[in-house]
């Protein structure tokens, strides 16, 4: 019987293997330079191109138009939410009429650009000047925020109700049916069984449409309501400065990744029941 | 050898004329929109419409494969083994899909202003140079689509089993011979759905073109809007050509699909 009288000393580390140099790594580490270099770039000129005057007069400007275009999606979200849940429900009933005109409203919503939409409310309802004065309606069609507020309502409603539909029609039909064999009525089932497995479902793509929808905002500008992109025109056409765009993008970045990253979290821990 | 091109010439503009949907013999506005508003020639806005017509398809179709392209290497950086490609690309689909499209549009439309007037400068010219409004808003309108393109493709690639990496290993075929012959007509019938809501995303977004000039269906309607007063009917008139091309790229895209699914089993 043999057993080791004496323990191993202590041997040196391994030597360390060199990561090897493959066409992929010389790409990859030069996009990303060109990426830092770009940063860079746009940094310097930032800092030497920097005009107290400028900031101070433009400042505020981009703030009030940050304010604008948050409130613009803010209203719009929440009251295309209202409408799209009649618009769901017609859409999934079994009267073909109803059914039909919801189909017909999502499918005109989602086929067309919201800069045709956008004009179609502003310009196109505003050339009823005196129809829409005598049924008292002028004051809200005169006025681009307004006009801006109803057509992203309207877009977003289309959009919404899809998902809507989208999620309920996603739970189970076992879910309707265990809950009738309960003797639940149909609406409570409807709360309490099948709307929060549905909105789970529908969690992610509500945080895709509301990014959607930030971005989609900014055509608003187009039609002289001065939100963060209307502000970014306004300062570019007094300076003629390419910064005014740069300093937009990096406000619209940065609330959108916020906001993904909000969501995401969101999501974490609201599914967190479901995890395995 | 110039007259028969010529002849190839005023043949073709002879089979355009015959065969263009909106303004030929056969047209809508020909048929429907004669000695109206919307009559073709110089007493309607006919063709000035179907001209905005052709330029938005001109440019959809334009961006179309140059933004695939640009796609299909994004996703296959984002997938890459080799950390710095796979942040590279995620650094782009990051900006370019939190940015709204109409400030990428006018960020590569200025920027491609300044950045070739400085290049000229530093050699001497000094002129003013214009910026083409289609090459701006094709390039800007790519760079989103692409974006977009990058991550449906990505999510294609995943549905792909390893398996089949490496069976295409196992037959000895190279590395681009597996992605042609094996992954790539996968892909293509996993990414179909996706890449179709794009392509009608991208019919939408070209109407941001006609803020930089370029005479599209907004722009001509919104030319014959200042004329006419007629603000209603114009902008009506652009949303149901809208339609259309998303009615007409619907019914392409179903056959489409049903012809990338004609090997599978039918259920």
């Amino acid at each position: 019987m043999s057993y080791a009288e004496a323990l191993i000393p202590a041997q040196p580390a391994p030597p360390e293997l060199m990561k090897k140099v493959t066409t992929a790594r010389i790409v990859g580490h030069f996009v990303v330079g060109l990426w830092i270099l770009l940063g860079l770039a746009l940094l310097v000129m930032m800092i030497t191109n920097w005009d107290n005057e400028k900031f101070f007069k433009f400042g505020p400007r981009y703030l009030h138009g940050l304010m604008t275009t948050l409130e613009l999606v803010a209203f719009s979200v929440v009251f295309g939410a209202l409408l799209s849940v009649p618009l769901a429900f017609a859409r999934m009933s079994k009267n073909g009429f109803l059914s039909g005109f919801a189909y017909v409203y999502v499918y005109i919503f989602r086929g067309t650009p919201l800069l045709a939409q956008l004009f179609l409310v502003y310009y196109g309802l505003g050339s009823f000047r005196p129809l829409l004065q005598s049924v008292d309606l002028w004051w809200f069609f005169r006025e681009a925020w307004y006009c801006g507020l109803l057509s992203m309502t309207l877009n977003t409603a289309a959009y919404q109700t899809e998902i809507l539909r989208g999620a309920i029609e996603s739970v189970h039909r076992g879910q309707h049916e265990a809950a009738a064999s309960l003797g639940i009525h149909k609406i409570v089932a409807f709360y309490k069984v099948v709307l929060p497995q549905a909105l789970i479902v529908a969690l992610r793509p509500y945080g895709n449409e509301i990014i959607l929808l930030i971005k989609g905002s900014a055509v608003v500008a187009i039609i002289t309501v001065f939100d963060l992109m209307g502000e970014t025109r306004y300062a570019f056409s007094q300076t003629y400065d390419y910064q005014t765009y740069l300093w937009a993008a990096i406000f619209y970045l940065s609330i959108v990744e916020a906001l993904r990253h909000l969501w995401a979290w969101f999501e974490a821990r609201l599914t967190r029941h479901l995890k395995r | 050898m110039s007259g028969l091109f010529s002849a190839l010439g005023s043949f073709w503009d002879w089979l355009s004329t015959i065969l263009d949907p909106m303004c030929g013999p056969g047209g809508i506005f020909t048929l429907f929109g004669s000695n109206t508003i919307l009559a073709c020639g110089d007493t309607g806005w006919g063709d000035e419409i179907a001209l905005g017509l052709k330029v938005t398809i001109v440019v959809a179709v334009a961006t179309l494969p140059v933004g695939l392209v640009i796609g299909f290497i994004i996703a296959l950086g984002q997938q890459s083994a080799e950390k710095s490609v796979r942040l590279a690309a995620g650094i782009y689909t990051t900006i370019f899909r939190g940015l709204p499209e109409l400030l990428t549009l006018f960020i590569v439309y200025y920027g491609m202003q300044i950045l070739i007037q400085s290049a000229l400068s530093a050699i001497g010219y000094q002129g003013r140079v214009e910026i083409n409004a289609f090459v701006a808003g094709m390039l800007a309108l790519s760079v989103v689509f692409s974006a977009y393109c990058a991550e449906v493709l990505l999510s294609a690639f995943r549905a792909i089993p390893k398996g089949q990496y490496e069976a295409g290993d196992s037959l000895g075929l190279h590395r681009t011979g597996t992605m042609r012959l094996i992954v790539l007509p996968q892909l293509i019938r996993i990414a179909l759905p996706g890449l179709g809501n794009l392509w009608m995303n991208l019919l939408k977004d070209t109407s941001y073109v006609s803020i930089i000039g370029l005479s599209d269906i907004l722009r001509q309607t919104g030319v014959a809007v200042r004329v006419t007063k007629d603000a209603f009917f114009f902008y009506t008139l652009a949303c149901i050509l809208y339609l259309l091309l998303a009615v007409i790229s619907s019914i392409g895209l179903g056959f489409i699909d049903r012809w990338t699914k004609r090997a599978e089993v039918r259920r």
